[in-house]
């Protein structure tokens, strides 16, 4: 099946695949003798920020296509699994095979640290946007996801709703919203940066007037709504409000008009995986057209795979106006950012 | 003391307390100066281990830190005072009065004794979040109110010293309450004789009596409050502001500042040792030898009209900290979500299903608890009552050093102690992140205050002629040690061994930088599941450790102690 997909693929987006040739290598194929070290290891241990449903039928479903290897998902906040990460190498504890987060940051600090592995399936090398993948093969956008307004449609009428980021500001939605942390959710933190560039710190220290709920996962402000502890969120997981729109909860998404911001999740082999054979065939699967689309429909997940389709009634990428992520400013704003969100905040 | 100059000629047995002492210094110096070293490494250093003091400057001029400080140790106090309170009319009544069903108030303060703060956090959640709170939602329907009007909110400072005081108040209770029943009634008795009224001698005989015991209790709620990561991380983080400990959690997010983290725990270090202090000033002043060879049973006042009133100040305590907590976990735990009314429709068993079947943590969460519960409660009541006895009875010189370093670290937030103990224990030299060990190490060193504070109280109010009589008798320290005091203490003992146990499953905050895939523990799943808004989930694991819990206090109570058991009096 890939290898006509791959065929097609090579016919039908020339340009792209003679550009992706400057990269040395094709990127790495599953080939039966890998199977079959991958099935001596016996298991893959896979450290994801992903939402723990999702990520746990990822690896049932890699279960079945590959009986006898066993896949360990060790779920938790992108922050804190990079600071296990970092815990674990930085003390010779090698448990992790393959890592995946919500912040671009932490990969160009594993890259800066020699922690990863290099080598990307073929089906990245073929398939992936250019700029989606490290150029020296050590990670690739597993996932992508916004940070969205929401907003609990038995509560608040449409024409009432927020239309954007500056409509968050007016008195009516004082003692609200509810928001996740920069501190602590990768996503966030991205987002901020990118409101920040785009509106100027002024609309933060304005929203930290309007008695904000805080908290920390960007999981969680959906899960607010859905509680109704709050009826508007801020800012949150798009792919929690889609699920929660599934599971029949009277939630809408607003796409903010200034722009809405997206959020790149990597994914990695770890330089010293305990199951490197594994790793590598998990790693692939992790970009396989079957385990995006299990993200896009039973995660809400956006990918880049472009045979990925997506769900009726969920509005497509090319028609939301975008803020995308940049890596290298954001990481140099850190501390700033920290610090001028704690200022309007409090925390 | 006297009784070593006419127990050496009849010394049959040998004294181990020369060997014995030396081998708890080491095992208290271990576990307490490895951690104690890093940190104060850390905090007095740059990332390049050079000596610097740039650490605190830092921390002094971030008003941010400051205000944390200042909101820290404003909630500790305020929760200090109103679990005293709360707690001692509560354990007086409780204890000397005729007021009914007292023996199943004691129950149900146990019950809020054995709930982790971060549960009963979350409970309050439920209960009395501004929108989503049962209490604010019934407020609304039966007063006719606006859909944004709220009656409680618990995101706030308010609602954050509430939520720990109902808490920590069984501290205070469960030693004021044990002090009551020891106090002789032979001086009470005198004062009525004299001709005191009963709230004469309540305020001139019995009160007084038991401050020590008060003290020792709030000592222990203002410190737990203190350094408590879970509720303030639940309840005030929401309401925008920080504590002490989420300010140093937050100092290890990404990019981490371990020596800020360091340095931010030395103030929190020298404000306990002045709190304890402070304490043994209080104390030394007076002598307050409460158990001693003879004495009569305890006085009863009879409430008369007052017992109405009585029973509903502690009916109401308990409705505030057991009764609706509980039942609020409880309906959670069976409904589909948490503003769903309670009907045979919304009943469900899918939190239920989840929680046995699905979530794949579970059994071994709970089974890694209850072992290092039970393992870390039996070894630091033994290692207390031991380093307790060697200090009140000055056996060996240089006994006083095991006291300090007892409750040395009490003063340590348990995340800033995760992460001395991360550096120590989790290298290539020990290996053991990733092992029960750790966790191990962990909870004793945690736990090691609050038995030590526990049996050296006790000790303090045992006099010691009974157990100079075993020993005139020929009994070696340590044999009297084991056939005198201890049944004597038993109550203590055995509250002890309560107490560690329930620490170790409350503990949340260095639980959560050293428990691995293979090493979860319950509290560390709860979190987890609150940071992804699981409530459902939340409540029936809650549920379900309380229940075991339970089960293990209850057993631990009926357990036989030393040589022989002491018969209740009167």
């Amino acid at each position: 099946m890939w290898g006509k997909r791959a065929a097609i693929i090579a016919l039908t987006s020339a340009v792209a695949w003679s550009a992706n040739l400057a990269y040395a290598q094709d990127g790495y194929k599953v080939t039966p003798e890998l199977i079959e070290a991958a099935r001596k290891e016996g298991t893959v241990v896979f450290y994801t920020a992903t939402d723990v449903a999702v990520a746990e039928k990822l690896g049932k479903t890699f279960e079945e296509e590959y009986p006898g290897i066993k896949v360990q998902v060790e779920r938790a906040g992108s922050e804190r699994v990079f600071q296990r990460i970092g815990q674990e190498l930085s003390t010779g504890v090698y448990n992790a095979d393959v890592v995946e987060t919500s912040d671009a940051v932490h990969f160009q600090m594993f890259k800066k640290q020699s922690w990863l592995a290099s080598g990307l399936p073929e089906e990245v090398i073929k398939e992936w946007p250019k700029e989606e993948y490290d150029p020296d093969g050590q990670f690739a956008a597993y996932r992508a996801h916004l940070s969205v307004i929401a907003y609990r449609s038995d509560m608040i009428k449409e024409e009432d709703a927020p239309k954007g980021l500056a409509d968050l500001l007016d008195p009516k939605w004082k003692g609200k919203m509810v928001k996740a942390h920069p501190g602590y959710s990768g996503t966030i933190m991205t987002a901020t940066y990118a409101i920040s560039k785009l509106l100027g710190w002024e609309y933060f220290e304005k929203l930290g007037k309007q008695e904000v709920m805080q908290v920390q996962s960007s999981t969680e402000p959906p899960k607010k709504l859905a509680q109704g502890e709050r009826p508007l969120e801020a800012d949150g997981n798009e792919y929690n409000v889609f699920r929660l729109i599934d599971d029949g909860v009277p939630v809408k998404i607003v796409y903010a008009t200034e722009g809405t911001p997206l959020t790149v999740g990597n994914a990695a082999i770890l330089a010293k995986a305990p199951h490197p054979n594994a790793a590598k065939l998990f790693y692939s699967f992790l970009f396989s057209l079957k385990a995006q689309q299990l993200n896009s429909d039973f995660g809400g997940l956006r990918s880049f795979h472009p045979g990925v389709k997506e769900k009726a009634g969920r509005t497509p990428l090319k028609d939301i106006k975008l803020l995308m992520p940049d890596v290298a400013g954001q990481e140099a704003e850190l501390e700033n950012i920290k610090a001028k969100y704690e200022e309007y905040f409090g925390t | 003391m006297a009784s070593s100059a006419y127990a050496t000629p009849f010394n049959r047995g040998i004294d181990f307390s020369k060997p014995v002492f030396i081998l708890l210094a080491a095992i208290l110096a271990v576990l307490v100066l490895f951690p104690l070293f890093w940190l104060l490494l850390y905090a007095f250093t740059d990332p390049a281990r050079q000596f610097t003091l740039m650490n605190f400057v830092k921390l002094v001029s971030d008003p941010a830190m400051r205000r944390s400080f200042g909101l820290a140790i404003g909630m500790a106090a305020l929760v200090g005072v109103l679990a005293c309170a709360i707690a001692t009319p509560m354990a007086w009544l409780v204890a000397r009065t005729d007021l009914p069903y007292a023996r199943f108030v004691r129950i149900l303060v146990t019950a809020s004794f054995v709930t982790p703060p971060f549960l009963g956090a979350i409970a309050w959640e439920i209960l009395a979040a501004p929108n989503s709170g049962i209490f604010n939602i019934l407020y609304r329907v039966l007063f006719d109110r606006p859909t944004d009007d709220y009656l409680f909110n618990i995101y706030s400072f308010a609602g954050l010293v509430f939520a720990i005081a109902c808490y920590t108040f069984p501290y205070v209770f469960t030693l004021v309450a044990n002090a009551l029943d020891r106090v002789p009634s032979d001086l009470e008795d005198a004062s009525a004789i004299l001709g005191a009224k009963w709230l004469t001698t309540l305020s001139r005989v019995t009160l007084p009596m038991v401050v020590p015991a008060m003290l020792a209790g709030a000592l222990i709620a203002i410190l737990q409050a203190l350094t408590m990561f879970g509720s303030p991380a639940i309840l005030a983080l929401p309401a925008g502001f920080h504590v002490i400990t989420t300010k140093i959690w937050s100092l290890f997010q990404f990019p981490p500042k371990l020596e800020l983290a360091a340095a931010a725990a030395i103030p929190l270090l020298i404000l306990t040792i002045l709190l304890l202090r402070g304490q043994k000033w209080i104390l030394g002043r007076k002598g307050y030898t409460v158990l001693g060879g003879k004495s009569g049973a305890p006085r009863v006042t009879e409430l008369g009209k007052f017992k109405p009133l009585a029973l509903l100040f502690v009916f109401g305590i308990l409705c505030l900290t057991v009764i609706f907590p509980y039942a609020a976990l409880i309906k959670t735990a069976f409904t589909e979500t948490i503003d769903a009314s309670i009907s045979w429709d919304s009943f469900t068993l899918k939190h239920l299903n989840f929680v046995l079947f699905d979530f794949s943590a579970t059994r071994l969460a709970l089974f890694n608890t209850l072992l290092l519960g039970v393992l870390t409660a039996t070894v630091c009541t033994a290692i207390s009552l031991v380093v307790s006895y060697l200090v009140a009875r000055k056996s060996v010189m240089g006994a006083g050093i095991l006291g300090v370093l007892a409750t040395a670290p009490v003063a340590i937030p348990g995340i800033v102690l995760g992460v001395g103990l991360f550096l120590s224990y989790a290298n290539p030299t020990f290996k053991l992140y990733g092992t029960l060990w750790i966790l191990l190490i962990a909870f004793m060193t945690i736990e090691m205050p609050a038995g030590y504070q526990q049996l050296s109280s006790a000790f303090q109010g045992v006099h010691p002629e009974l157990e100079e009589a075993s020993r005139i008798l020929g009994a070696s320290r340590l044999k009297a040690l084991w056939q005198i005091t201890a049944p004597m203490l038993r109550t203590s003992v055995v509250a002890t061994w309560c107490f560690v146990f329930i620490g170790t499953i409350r503990e949340l905050s260095a639980t959560i930088l050293l428990t691995t895939a293979n090493t979860k523990l319950v509290s560390v799943i709860i979190y987890d599941l609150n940071e992804s808004g699981d409530l459902g989930a939340i409540s029936v694991l809650g549920l379900m450790l309380m229940v075991v819990s339970f089960f293990v206090v209850y057993i631990a109570s009926k357990m036989p102690l030393g040589a022989g058991r002491l018969q209740p009096r009167g």
